[in-house]
């Protein structure tokens, strides 16, 4: 019961958050308002029993990735959104889609019986150590590929935004 | 006791949240910003998934998935300061020109 309150109170302030990043005019609002959303996300991570990707969640999405964002953000001086005017055929086909595919997506969902498989607290940790032991053994050749990523990605950075003379 | 499918609809409500931002915003930072929405909801049916499976394999995947963002961020946040210097506007309205 108290694991089906806290779900219903975080996935209220994700829906909240997602639609207030979409609802808003100004870039560092909706900034703000998707750092909300990685912060219930992450308590959803921890109500999942995956302590690990809620901390790791925190600190490089809500740390890491929006701190970037929000620099980039001033850095610009980012004003207003200007207001488009949308094309007609985009509503008159979108929103009907959208109706369509949602309730396609939670029909198909809730009429499968995975609604049997209910999860509880405290019945599954991913903790650091068995992902460590995981990322390490049996992914160690994605986690080593991953750096040399990283590594390209820092390159690419810094030719990209470098001043050219 | 919180059904599978709970997360699973949270999530491709997130998800398209995030294709309608992509599709409607013109501001590219927020576009960007979107696309991360995406990729935060698809670690969430990630992880949901491995806490239903029982296996970490799921959690390991979301670590993938957050330095792949990680990684577009940094290159992506880069491509839009130099566009950015050469158009002096974010509205995607406006760089409609491959040529500078």
């Amino acid at each position: 019961m108290l694991h089906l309150i806290l779900f219903i109170v975080f996935a209220a302030i994700c829906v909240f958050g997602a639609v207030n990043l979409i609802a808003q005019r100004h870039p560092i609002s909706s900034a703000l308002s998707l750092i909300v959303v990685m912060a219930s996300l992450a308590m959803l991570y921890l109500l999942l029993g995956a302590e690990f990707v809620a901390v790791v969640q925190i600190i490089i999405y809500a740390g890491a990735i929006m701190v970037l964002f929000v620099f980039v953000i001033m850095l610009l001086n980012a004003g207003e959104e200007e207001r488009t005017r949308g094309s007609r055929v985009a509503i008159m086909f979108g929103v009907p889609g959208l109706i369509i595919g949602a309730s396609l997506v939670t029909w198909v969902l809730l009429r499968k019986n995975i609604a049997a498989g209910d999860i509880a607290i405290g019945q599954f940790h991913g903790s650091a150590k068995d992902v460590g032991r995981l990322l390490f053994r049996d992914f160690l050749l994605p986690f080593e590929i991953t750096s040399v990523l990283i590594l390209i990605a820092i390159m690419g950075a810094v030719v990209l935004a470098r001043r050219s003379e | 006791m919180v059904p599978l499918s709970y997360y699973l609809i949270l999530s491709a409500f997130l998800f398209a949240c995030g294709v309608a931002g992509f599709l409607v915003k013109r501001n590219i930072i927020t576009i960007f910003m979107s696309i991360e929405l995406m990729l935060n909801a698809v670690n969430l049916s990630f992880v949901a998934f491995a806490a239903h499976w029982k296996m970490l394999s799921g959690q390991v995947f979301v670590f993938f998935v957050m330095v792949v963002a990680a990684a577009e961020a940094a290159v992506g946040l880069a491509i839009i300061i130099s566009v950015f210097r050469t158009r002096e506007t974010l509205n995607v309205d406006r760089v409609n020109l491959l040529k500078l």
